[in-house]
């Protein structure tokens, strides 16, 4: 199997990485408990999905 | 190639997920309501809804074509390996859905799974409230356990009395009363290991009982 003949230079590695990066969640305030959720997902502090309630909340 | 092949494999081979998908269809109309990952509940839908469009025709032509609806209905035994499940799909689910042209389940995203982050959503019948089932559900339990709780009971009681009549007449030692009756119970009882426990306990009472 073929292998690296150098090893990688710290700059190397590093400038390849400066493409990782994380992504702040798009997040919104729930119409009816004003808790921050994720756009179309279930409000899990309320239970609530588009004015209706879909679950009961676990905590509460 | 795979290029506009329909459906997920899911990582599973073919049998595996034909396995699956009957098994969760299974849970959804015995439950009404489960909650899944989003890709098995959007592989459960195009599995579960044709289903449900067979027991609501096969609804409509009970009585003008009755073979046609039995022939419907062993097509879907064929896919849901499980009768209960079966009748609850045709006798209850098939008539409530008649008006509903497609479109007999709901997908709601419920977030991340703590664990593996699989994104979970919940899969339910459109025509059924969840309270409603909820509810329903938990009687369900509670008279299960009331018939499983009288029943071990009764059989406690009669082991007690054989043993007061055994200890009073003929002199038995201990030890041939405590093996007889485990066996004679675990006949009756439904519930191994909850009934065991219970048998274990009463037994020691028993033995108490005879020494006396």
């Amino acid at each position: 199997m073929a292998h690296p003949k150098r090893r990688q230079s710290k700059t190397r590695g590093r400038k390849r990485r400066t493409h990782y990066k994380s992504t702040v969640p798009s997040l919104m305030s729930c119409p009816n408990c004003g808790e921050m959720k994720m756009p179309h997902k279930v409000c899990l502090s309320c239970g609530f999905y588009d004015g209706k309630s879909i679950l009961l909340p676990k905590n509460k | 190639m795979e290029h506009r092949k329909r459906g997920r494999k899911l990582s599973r081979t073919a049998s595996h997920r034909k396995a699956l998908l009957s098994n969760l269809s299974i849970a959804l109309i015995l439950h009404k309501r489960i909650e899944t990952t989003v890709a098995k509940a959007k592989e459960l839908r195009m599995y579960i809804e044709p289903l449900v469009t067979k027991a609501k025709s096969a609804f409509k032509v009970k009585d003008s074509e009755p073979a046609k609806s039995v022939h419907l209905r062993r097509i879907a035994r064929k896919k849901l390996k499980n009768d209960e499940a079966v009748s609850v799909l045709f006798n209850d689910i098939g008539p409530k859905v008649v008006d509903r042209n497609g479109g007999y389940t709901r997908i709601l995203k419920t977030g991340f799974r703590e664990g593996d982050g699989g994104d979970t959503a919940i899969i339910e019948f459109v025509d059924f409230s969840y309270l409603d089932t909820a509810e329903q559900e938990k009687t369900d339990k509670k008279s299960k356990k009331k018939t499983v709780k009288s029943t071990a009971e009764e059989t406690v009681d009669e082991g007690v009395k054989k043993t007061k009549r055994k200890s009073a007449g003929v002199k038995k030692s201990e030890k041939t009363t405590a093996e007889e009756k485990p066996k004679k119970k675990s006949g009756k009882s439904e519930k191994g290991s909850f009934n065991k426990a219970r048998d274990k306990s009463k037994s020691k009472n028993n033995e108490e009982e005879s020494k006396d």
